[in-house]
């Protein structure tokens, strides 16, 4: 078995087995811990304080005024990267390719020139993340090996699909198994570690928003 | 360690015990709170102990930096992973006796670094629970320790010269105004703020008067007079229940429709959102801020208000009152109605920064030089707003202003909007 074999064979069955069991665990397990009945009175009505909840979803991705001067950079540096990923994972054709796969459908996806240009651009604002996390007092201070070996790892497969689509340093089965391989180990990666966000913001967002909104408070 | 914390266990054993003790009684939501955190920091820009002094120490999330370890070790999904490879280690006594500082002596639990946070996280929340670990292992400062024992013990946080019970109608007759004690069938059951017993003794007036005014059937409890609690600032969860249930006994006892909270909001947060949690079951009252309940009486037409000669005037919102309590529309529905000329903050209602003293911090000596740093923030807020005074909801607030006006020799004097209401009420026999 060649190395492009084994990374779109085995390699990627063991890494989509961990990812599934492993996000299915990290969520179950603390479902599985105590949940406490509230027993305050409700300010508001319950479809009042779901609606809230359900909105805030939308609305913590755009800070609040009030914060915006402080923190509206580094949201903006965040969201950017974020949407660079999502384009590239969406609507590169071999990767709507791949996707269609598994789904059994495929979309139109944009011209390869375009993706490389959003790549190089995810890229550099990625590097920025970084420089922020290694330079900011707070956010070093904060940061942890989680921090650090995400950021790696997700560098490491934007990198090697950028060296990939351009064929750049070696044949290019090579580099795509690389990729592919890079991929594998972000799948692996990512129960034990932060990516987990990816399914924890959503409903943090809703159930926070709710919590608070049923009091009435500022959400 | 507190001193006065008496066991056979070594610091270290407390310690060991308590951090057990919290993974253990962490709970789903706070579970996934402390999972969802990616590590942005952005709370930090929320935090009047970080925007005043920019050390990084102070950001919110790190405040909580040992237990999100003692999870992980302990309680989380991979927990162990984490003890067989000691990627987490134990919290040790050390450790958690230097974020004594970062858990009491600089955080008022006001709850704003919840508003800023990207995934919606609410850090405050997270903090709450990490006092109660902080007491479990002996680390409640004195001052709150001692306090929240006195008053679960005999219902007042502090000896006092005189019993309180004393000091109200005495103050019911300096003032002119009937201080009911202890009556039955009543509409509203009252407590009063320490603060104001020994501080503010024409606030208590201005409640017994307003109530007066509005002709509901009151009393005061002689076994249950103080509104604060101790239990709550300190992290002692079974003393803070013990301490809210004297209240809610003694409001079942007279056959309370409401319990009404004067202006504290500490007692509010404690009263309003979790005395029924520790109770166990709803309680068979309502219970409402004193704002809130005046505001109803306003819409109602039963509170009359004439206009309030007091010039222009800003407003401090109580944290506990605004931000997590939802009641920042009374004092505005009061003041309008009192043809006060509000002058804003920059950030008000829900975004307002905090006194400084709330969370217990104006009782915790070694604290005051850093809450003088970070009350500069909000001084800065009051003095731009150009206003003539400024009002407040919380005797608290109004303590650490008064505090703040000593220290620094600042030209403003925080008022009660309660008393600004009681000099304001109209007779039904009166035209408006």
């Amino acid at each position: 078995m060649d190395l492009l074999s084994f990374a779109r064979g085995p390699a990627l069955k063991i890494a989509m087995g961990v990812f599934f069991v492993g996000v299915f665990w990290r969520i179950v397990s603390f479902m599985l811990l105590r949940i406490r009945r509230e027993y305050s009175r409700p300010r508001a009505s319950l479809l009042r304080y779901v609606s809230i909840g359900l909105f805030a979803t939308a609305s913590r991705s755009w800070p609040h005024p009030q914060f915006i001067k402080r923190t509206g950079a580094g949201e903006a540096l965040g969201y950017s990267y974020h949407m660079g990923l999502f384009a590239i994972i969406l609507a590169y054709g071999p990767h709507i390719a791949f996707l269609g796969g598994l789904l059994g459908f495929t979309w139109p996806g944009l011209p390869s020139s375009v993706i490389t240009g959003i790549a190089v651009v995810t890229a550099t604002l990625f590097a920025g993340v970084l420089y922020r996390r290694v330079t900011s007092p707070v956010m070093r201070m904060i940061s942890n090996f989680d921090d650090y070996f995400t950021w790696f790892i997700t560098m490491l497969v934007l990198l090697t699909g950028l060296a990939t689509s351009a064929h750049l340093g070696a044949r290019y089965e090579t580099l795509l198994a690389i990729h592919i391989l890079s991929v594998d180990a972000l799948l692996i990666w990512f129960p034990f570690g932060k990516l987990m966000h990816a399914f924890y913001i959503m409903p943090s967002r809703a159930l926070n928003g709710a919590i608070l909104a049923r009091k009435g408070a500022a959400t | 360690m507190n001193e006065i914390q008496n066991d056979d266990q070594t610091p270290e054993q407390r310690v060991a015990g308590a951090m057990t003790g919290y993974s253990k009684e962490i709970g789903a939501l706070s579970a996934f709170r402390l999972e969802s955190c990616i590590h942005c920091g952005m709370c930090a820009d929320a935090c009047h102990y970080y925007i005043a002094t920019e050390d990084p120490q102070y950001t919110p999330i790190w405040k909580v930096e040992p237990f999100k370890q003692a999870y992980k070790r302990e309680a989380s999904a991979f927990a162990p992973v984490f003890r067989w490879f000691g990627l987490k280690r134990a919290v040790t006594a050390e450790q958690l006796a230097q974020w004594q500082h970062l858990l009491f002596d600089s955080c008022n639990m006001c709850g704003r670094c919840s508003l800023i946070c990207p995934i919606g996280i609410d850090v405050a929340a997270l903090i709450e629970q990490a006092r109660h670990a902080m007491f479990d292992a002996g680390l409640a400062p004195a001052e709150l320790y001692t306090k929240a024992e006195h008053q679960q013990r005999t219902g007042q946080p502090e000896a006092s010269v005189e019993p309180y019970r004393e000091q109200l109608l005495a103050i019911g007759a300096q003032f002119g105004v009937a201080m009911p004690l202890d009556e039955t069938e009543v509409d509203v059951m009252l407590c009063v703020p320490r603060t104001d017993i020994d501080k503010y003794p024409s606030a208590v007036a201005a409640l017994g008067r307003v109530m007066q005014h509005l002709g509901v059937k009151h009393t005061f409890r002689s076994d249950a007079l103080i509104a604060e609690n101790y239990g709550y600032y300190s992290g002692g969860q079974e003393w803070q229940r013990a301490i809210s249930l004297r209240l809610i006994e003694q409001a079942i006892a007279c056959r309370a429709k409401v319990l009404l909270i004067p202006e504290c909001g500490h007692a509010y947060t404690a009263l309003r959102w979790e005395a029924a949690d520790l109770y166990g079951k709803a309680l068979p009252f309502q219970v409402m801020a004193v704002t809130e309940y005046l505001a109803i009486a306003l819409h109602e037409g039963r509170l009359r208000l004439g206009k309030a000669d007091i010039g222009s005037v800003s407003f401090q919102d109580p944290c506990q009152l605004d931000r997590k309590g939802g009641a920042g529309e009374a004092p505005r529905a009061l003041m309008k109605a009192m043809g006060v000329d509000l002058h804003e903050m920059q950030n008000n209602r829900g975004f307002s920064f905090c006194c400084g003293g709330g969370g217990g911090v104006v009782d915790i000596e070694r604290a005051a030089p850093l809450r003088y740093r970070t009350m500069e923030v909000k001084m800065r807020e009051i003095d731009v707003t150009n206003s003539d005074s400024f009002l407040t909801g919380c005797s608290d607030c109004r303590n650490t202003f008064d505090d703040a006006q000593r220290h620094f020799g600042w030209n403003k004097t925080p008022q009660s909007l309660l008393e600004l209401v009681a000099t304001s009420l109209v007779p039904a026999s009166d035209p408006l």
